[in-house]
């Protein structure tokens, strides 16, 4: 424990009598704490300690306990770099006081929290499902309701909007109500704006997700370790390799395995790769959804060039699961590291071309600047992470601020916007791409030599020469595929800086081959949730902009 | 199978047999007309024509929910080019479109919007379920993803793959192609 930490548990044990129990595992700090004073406490480690991201909140079920359910949060102080999770009992027929008023990002958190478990939350403004459609029976992740059992909607869910006491409607403004999605080509898969417009100007809006709910969470609890990645990779598609690894980092983190040094070159390359190949996505369309075709056909070449790269590691092309347990999948085919150099001089030249087409565009820029702003005060209470939090100016990068895998010695640097908007948003990606491919660059000039996994018969299956070459080789891989990969008892919550921001993973695990409870921290959950409010009184034409330019991607949204 | 619209040799020879003001005009005229037929016209059934337009301008509806729908965009993108079939317009209104392409998973929850976007979509239309998830529901069998989108919609074409490879795919409209031009029946109606 460091200072940082002990000053705070000090001071905490003092103001609240001792009613917060600490302890560590597996390096995450932990304080556990009766639920009648949880908004009490969040306040005073928000107010007093600089704790101003809520990461997650999520809930776990432990049906054979008396109080049946943890309530757990994650908060995070950027300036002393300190993380703690928080975790309260609450029991099936009881309410749990609402965290809204401290952070408005917890607003979504809860909502999911009572559909999937069942909490309920007193003080929440809107407590309705959010991931479910609206005939679902039951709360799916509690451990009582069968993976399998399908509940089927008759009807399209109608409109709604969020209560808000102080709005009025206006009896002498002629609203019309408009729905934008969840299949509609400006909101790129299965997004859901529904408007109510007086002339061109948005009165209010609301957002409906849930519409890629396949159950990720539930999935993982039936499903071995090594099972899981392929489930990962379909969290954010557009840059799959980056859930691979955040997932394999945690349970590595949790097992206590170093990789080696050549997993980890991998790993670096193939993350920065994807956030490339992320950015261009995002960027290309929403250059489309302004009516600048050329670019996406334009880039979309690059970003073929990046998946011929993939396909020459493992044969996919788009959710490729290269990561496992203990290391890389695969070795890397003789002279990979030159393609993938000559492939990133080719997206760097594209990148200008990118550049020179858009950044000075007068209509691009007409249409973008000073579109869908956020201020950062909102941006932090809603939880922002990523290239959107870093546009309205704040310096956060986990992979500079809590490098992982070395990236401490990697020479790059942060862009940071200034205004927060759709056009700084597009600066902030389109720099993140030169520095993404300048570090790829370094690694791939530098590549390790020596092993892409561990030998460690417990976590990784032999070779198949092996399995069918000799007698140990056989057996090994009978039991690991038998016995699956065995976690200690415990919880960790683990981070990684993905294309969209901090993607966190935690895990809670009871010894067996399955985790007991895995939840995603997805990045662009908390984003969207700030949409409505981003919204009030722009065009109706602004909201395509701003959609495009948050880069929501609903497999990680929904899970 | 309606009649033949093109079989024009014996309408013409009967026409200008009937009109037989300048009987040697005529006989140089079938001279001309029965090279011209025998060189520039092709005789067919109006549902093999119509199917052959059909087939090389398909107007598809990409119902993209999730990683499938990345990878239609690379399908329609500049490497693999669905405009070589005729089908590069890609339109997001079911009135203007005939190939609904189901590309992603359907929850339970999108489920009503795919059948209201099937039903909007005017006939003759055809559906290609791309992917694992859409054509069974794929690896999530789960309480919320639906068990393949052909519990609400019908569909002519399963194209497997998770995701399919852009090649898969567009094998997977040369085989509705090859339906539309044959005018059989769909496999499910």
């Amino acid at each position: 424990m460091n200072d940082v930490q002990k000053n705070i548990q000090d001071e905490m044990s003092q103001t609240f009598n001792g009613a917060i129990g600490f302890s560590e595992s597996f390096g995450d700090w932990v304080g556990e704490f009766p639920k009648e004073k949880n908004v009490a406490i969040l306040n005073h480690l928000k107010n007093h300690h600089h704790f101003d991201f809520m990461m997650d909140l999520c809930g776990v079920d432990y049906p054979t306990r008396g109080k049946r359910f943890d309530v757990v949060y994650h908060l995070y102080a950027p300036t002393t770099k300190a993380r703690i999770r928080l975790k309260t009992q609450v029991g099936e027929n009881e309410t749990i006081d609402s965290a809204v008023g401290v952070w408005k990002g917890a607003n979504w958190f809860e909502r999911e929290a009572f559909d999937l478990f069942g909490v309920k939350f007193n003080g929440h403004p809107n407590l309705r499902k959010i991931l479910t459609h609206q005939e679902f029976i039951g709360h799916p992740l509690r451990k009582d309701y069968d993976a399998n059992r399908q509940q089927a909607a008759t009807k399209v869910e109608d409109m709604w909007f969020e209560p808000d006491p102080d709005y009025k409607e206006d009896p002498n403004k002629n609203l019309v109500p408009i729905n934008i999605g969840p299949s509609h080509p400006a909101t790129h898969g299965t997004l859901r704006v529904m408007a109510q417009l007086d002339g061109e100007i948005i009165d209010r809006c609301n957002v409906e997700i849930g519409y890629l709910h396949r159950c990720f969470e539930k999935m993982a609890e039936t499903h071995l370790f090594n099972q899981i990645i392929p489930y990962t990779d379909r969290l954010n598609y557009c840059s799959a390799p980056m859930n691979n690894v955040g997932f394999c980092k945690m349970v590595e983190r949790m097992m206590g395995v170093t990789i080696p040094p050549k997993a980890i070159a991998m790993r670096i390359v193939l993350a920065e790769l994807s956030r490339v190949i992320d950015h261009l996505v995002c960027i290309g369309t929403n250059a489309v959804d302004l009516g600048a075709l050329t670019v996406f056909w334009h880039i979309f070449e690059q970003r073929e060039r990046v998946y011929t790269l993939f396909e020459k590691l493992c044969g996919a092309r788009l959710t490729v699961a290269l990561t496992r347990i203990g290391g890389m999948a695969y070795d890397n085919p003789p002279g990979w590291e030159k393609e993938c150099l000559t492939t990133i001089t080719g997206i760097k030249k594209a990148v200008e071309e990118l550049d020179s087409l858009l950044t000075g565009n007068k209509i691009f820029i007409g249409r973008t600047q000073g579109v869908g702003k956020i201020s950062q005060e909102d941006a932090i209470a809603y939880g922002y992470t990523g290239p959107c939090l870093r546009a309205t100016g704040v310096n956060l990068d986990l992979r500079k601020a809590e490098p992982y895998y070395g990236y401490e010695q990697l020479d790059f640097d942060v862009p940071i916007g200034t205004e927060g908007d759709t056009y700084d948003r597009y600066l902030v990606r389109m720099e993140e791409m030169r520095q993404s491919l300048k570090i790829a660059e370094q690694i791939c000039k530098n590549m390790p030599s020596g092993d892409f996994t561990i030998r460690d018969k417990d976590i990784v299956l032999p070779d198949k020469k092996d399995v069918w070459g000799n007698i140990e080789g056989l057996m090994n891989h009978f039991m690991l595929v038998i016995k699956g990969v065995r976690p200690p008892v415990g919880e960790i919550y683990d981070y990684t800086e993905a294309a969209n921001g901090e993607l966190g993973f935690y895990l809670v695990s009871d010894g067996g081959p399955k985790p007991y409870r895995l939840k995603v921290r997805p990045p662009c959950f908390a984003i969207y949730q700030s949409f409505p409010s981003m919204m009030k009184g722009a065009y109706v034409a602004d909201v395509i902009a701003a959609l495009g330019s948050l880069n929501i991607v609903a497999g990680e949204l929904d899970r | 199978m309606c009649p033949m619209i093109f079989n024009g040799r014996t309408n013409m020879r009967e026409n200008t047999s009937e009109n037989s003001g300048n009987k040697l005009v005529v006989e140089a005229m079938q001279g001309d007309v029965d090279r011209l037929l025998d060189t520039s016209v092709l005789t067919t059934v109006a549902d093999k024509f119509i199917g052959w337009g059909r087939k090389n301008s398909l107007w598809p509806l990409p119902f993209g929910t999730a990683c499938c729908g990345i990878e239609f965009m690379s399908v329609v993108g500049p490497r693999y080019d669905l405009a070589r079939f005729g089908a590069e317009v890609v339109r997001f209104s079911p009135r203007q479109s005939d190939l609904l392409i189901v590309a992603g998973t359907i929850t339970e929850k999108m489920g009503p919007v795919l059948k209201l976007i099937y039903d909007q979509m005017l006939d003759p239309k055809w559906v290609l379920s791309m992917g694992a998830c859409a054509s069974s529901g794929g690896f999530y069998r789960s309480y919320h993803v639906m068990q393949g989108a052909d519990k609400v919609v019908p569909v002519d074409v399963y194209v497997p793959g998770c995701p399919p490879t852009p090649e898969a795919v567009i094998d997977g409209v040369m085989k509705i192609q090859e339906l539309i031009m044959s005018g059989k029946k769909r496999p499910r109606a």
